[in-house]
């Protein structure tokens, strides 16, 4: 079958030890925890074993991380402390909350250069999906995994089935790669694409920043698949370059000889194919409890088979308008969009703006934190009346106390809308940077492209 | 891991699609640990209202928790990684879930811990969850061997498993034990394939 693999393909078979069952055992590249991998521990030291490779696992506190100016609680305390002991007796690189690399785990590693084409990465967290905007082969795993990742650097795989997503054109003023996750979501559903491994082709794809790429393999495990991969390009060997822990000297040259290789072939088969026109692409909302269960910010919540329950959480009625819509507050951040570049899209609506509901923003690192503090845009934030917080996964999964109250409605740039998931009866509403600062600035779910500081910043898509 | 072969049980219908993981176990009691049990967390904030009150309505509210097996519609599972889900459901008492689609990371937490997913074509969930309404014993028979669903007196449905995970469940054989008996070809490999990789080791 020579000349006929996808990537995904390509990269199991140089990982591939062996194949039992219709399962491969793969060697794993890369393994990142967090305090939530406290379960896979603990079965290692119940058992006496040790990290197969420590110099191939990498620790940071996101889950707990607090993200106010207070101390943490005795919960987060006990959890941050879990991972410093567990990570320290097993020789782990560590990122504690005190270090300049600190950050969400799918937001700080790629950034220190440590997501590497061709690579296989997994985490004890769905979204690690992230990492495939390298064209890594990046997916979550459950506690039980983790251990077996620790105990052998190693994981049995059912060998999953290819689907491409292939995406041309350009996206319109006033809509970024969230958007653009938001809108394959609405086309395929939270199923579309269960049991696939998703590569991103086309065009847009190629035009998309890296920050972008990561936004949409992120939202990528919301479409049901196992994991969002993009071949690497210019723009990937461009932004890894010089980063602290990438490759360097002739590492770093025997390296992207190895990644120039990395793409499908011209005769790879995916099983599944769709295309998605860009220029379509819209200002997105979620109305409901399922990121498919997701609107244009223009037109009305589903009248036609709506389901009922998510309607009476959220507290909607069939036919309602999603534009003018009041919410209670706002969050900006999360590993989906609490980089740079969504920080900047942001400051575009809130500079010179103040707000009406409180917003707090999270970034997604120190480093992120340190750029958007040297550029000015904390001040803009600040003198918005924004709420900047330290680093973590915050209200995106209320994991540190950050939390909605029941029955408040929170415009959100996080992944997730589920039930319960910024707190029991919190009201979600996924949308991008820019939408969450529009509807933060007016108090309700606004249109961006229709914010006058937004037009005449020239904001581009990212 | 405890085997699993043939299970007789009642079961609980909670006939909604996309029952994520935040549902199942709310993230702010994932710090505990294994032993202290997570039975009690399972479907919490549906369980339970604000002032810890049983809310009525609820389907696991109208039983006496007896039951082993639940069943619920598509994408059962979908959404975050936590393994704490499949430990809820376990120390809860359910041993199988019936569903017409699973989340993926889900499934492959609930075969690392004995808790077997069942996935059954549309028309059969259908047809299964007609009979299951109808029936006046709620008891359904599983038998792993045999790839069976049914009830006592009446329709059998046939579901598909990997037989890896087939072979292990039945058997109650830990992940990581098996794959330690490759000790050997694992380090074979790793000498081969690292000799070219060295830039995956920061400096």
């Amino acid at each position: 079958m020579i000349g006929s693999l996808t990537l995904v393909e390509k990269i199991c078979e140089s990982h591939r030890i062996l194949s039992k069952e219709g399962m491969d055992l793969l060697f794993i590249d890369r393994h990142f925890v967090h305090e939530g991998s406290h379960h896979a521990f603990h079965k290692m030291s119940s058992s006496g074993r040790e990290v197969r490779h420590p110099a191939l696992t990498f620790g940071v506190a996101d889950h707990y991380a607090p993200t106010g100016a207070g101390n943490p609680n005795e919960t987060m305390s006990v959890m941050i402390s879990r991972l410093r002991t567990n990570t320290a007796q097993h020789r782990i690189k560590s990122f504690d909350l005190d270090d300049a690399r600190h950050g969400i785990v799918h937001v700080t590693m790629p950034e220190q250069g440590l997501s590497l084409p061709g690579t296989t990465i997994v985490c004890g967290d769905s979204h690690t999906a992230t990492h495939g905007a390298f064209g890594a082969f990046a997916f979550g795993i459950g506690a039980s995994e983790v251990a077996h990742v620790l105990a052998t650097q190693t994981l049995w795989q059912k060998p999953v089935a290819p689907m491409r997503i292939t995406i041309t054109g350009c996206l319109p003023f006033g809509t970024s790669a969230k958007d653009l996750a938001l809108y394959v979501i609405a086309q395929i559903g939270t199923g579309g694409a269960a049991g696939y491994a998703v590569e991103y082709a086309g065009d847009t794809i190629a035009r998309l920043s890296i920050e972008g790429r990561m936004t949409l393999c992120n939202m990528t495990i919301e479409m049901g698949a196992r994991s969002g991969i993009i071949p690497p390009d210019d723009i990937t060997l461009a932004w890894l370059k010089g980063r602290a822990l990438a490759p360097v000297g002739a590492d770093w040259d025997a390296a992207v000889a190895q990644w120039r290789e990395l793409k499908s072939d011209k005769n790879a088969k995916f099983q599944k194919e769709i295309t998605i026109e860009a220029s379509n692409v819209v200002p997105m909302v979620t109305w409901g409890t399922a990121p498919d269960q997701v609107a244009a910010v223009t037109a009305k919540v589903p009248s036609d088979g709506v389901d009922d329950a998510a309607l009476r959480y959220m507290g909607l009625t069939a036919g309602q308008a999603i534009q003018a819509m009041p919410i209670d507050q706002a969050f900006i951040g999360s590993c989906t969009n609490g980089r740079y570049s969504d920080l900047l899209e942001a400051s575009r609506v809130l500079r010179g703006s103040q707000i009406k509901v409180p917003l707090l923003i999270s970034p997604g690192s120190a480093e992120v934190a340190r750029q958007a503090e040297a550029n000015g845009l904390v001040d803009i934030f600040i003198k918005a009346g924004a709420t900047w917080a330290r680093s973590g996964c915050s209200l995106c999964v209320g994991m540190n106390g950050d939390r909605v109250k029941p029955g408040q409605r929170c415009a959100s740039t996080s992944n997730r809308n589920f039930k319960g998931r910024q707190g029991k009866g919190a009201r979600t509403h996924l949308m991008s940077p820019a939408m969450v600062a529009a509807a933060a600035v007016a108090g309700c779910i606004v249109d961006v492209r229709q914010h006058d500081g937004y037009r005449q910043s020239g904001a581009v898509s990212t | 891991m405890k085997p699993f072969t043939v299970l007789n049980g009642g079961c609980v219908l909670m006939p909604y699609e996309n029952i994520d993981t935040d549902q199942l176990i709310p993230a702010r009691f994932m710090n505990r640990t294994r032993a202290s049990g997570y039975g009690g967390y399972l479907f919490y904030d549906l369980r339970y209202n604000a002032s810890g009150g049983q809310i009525p309505e609820f389907e696991l509210n109208k039983t006496n928790g007896s039951e082993l097996i639940l069943v619920s519609g598509h994408n059962f599972g979908c959404g975050s990684s936590r393994e704490a889900a499949v430990y809820a459901l376990l120390d809860y008492g359910f041993r199988a879930i019936v569903a017409p689609s699973f989340g993926d990371i889900f499934c492959n937490n609930a075969s690392k811990n004995g808790l077997l997913t069942v996935p059954l074509a549309d028309q059969e969930y259908t047809r299964f969850v007609r009979q299951l309404s109808q029936s006046e014993f709620k008891d359904v028979k599983i038998d792993l061997a045999k790839q069976t669903l049914g009830f006592k007196t009446s329709a059998t449905f046939g579901f598909e498993i990997d037989p890896a995970i087939k072979r292990k469940m039945l058997q109650g054989i830990d992940d990581l034990a098996e794959t330690l008996q490759y000790q050997a070809m694992i380090e074979n490999f790793e000498t081969k394939y690292l000799q070219n990789k060295q830039w995956l080791f920061p400096k």
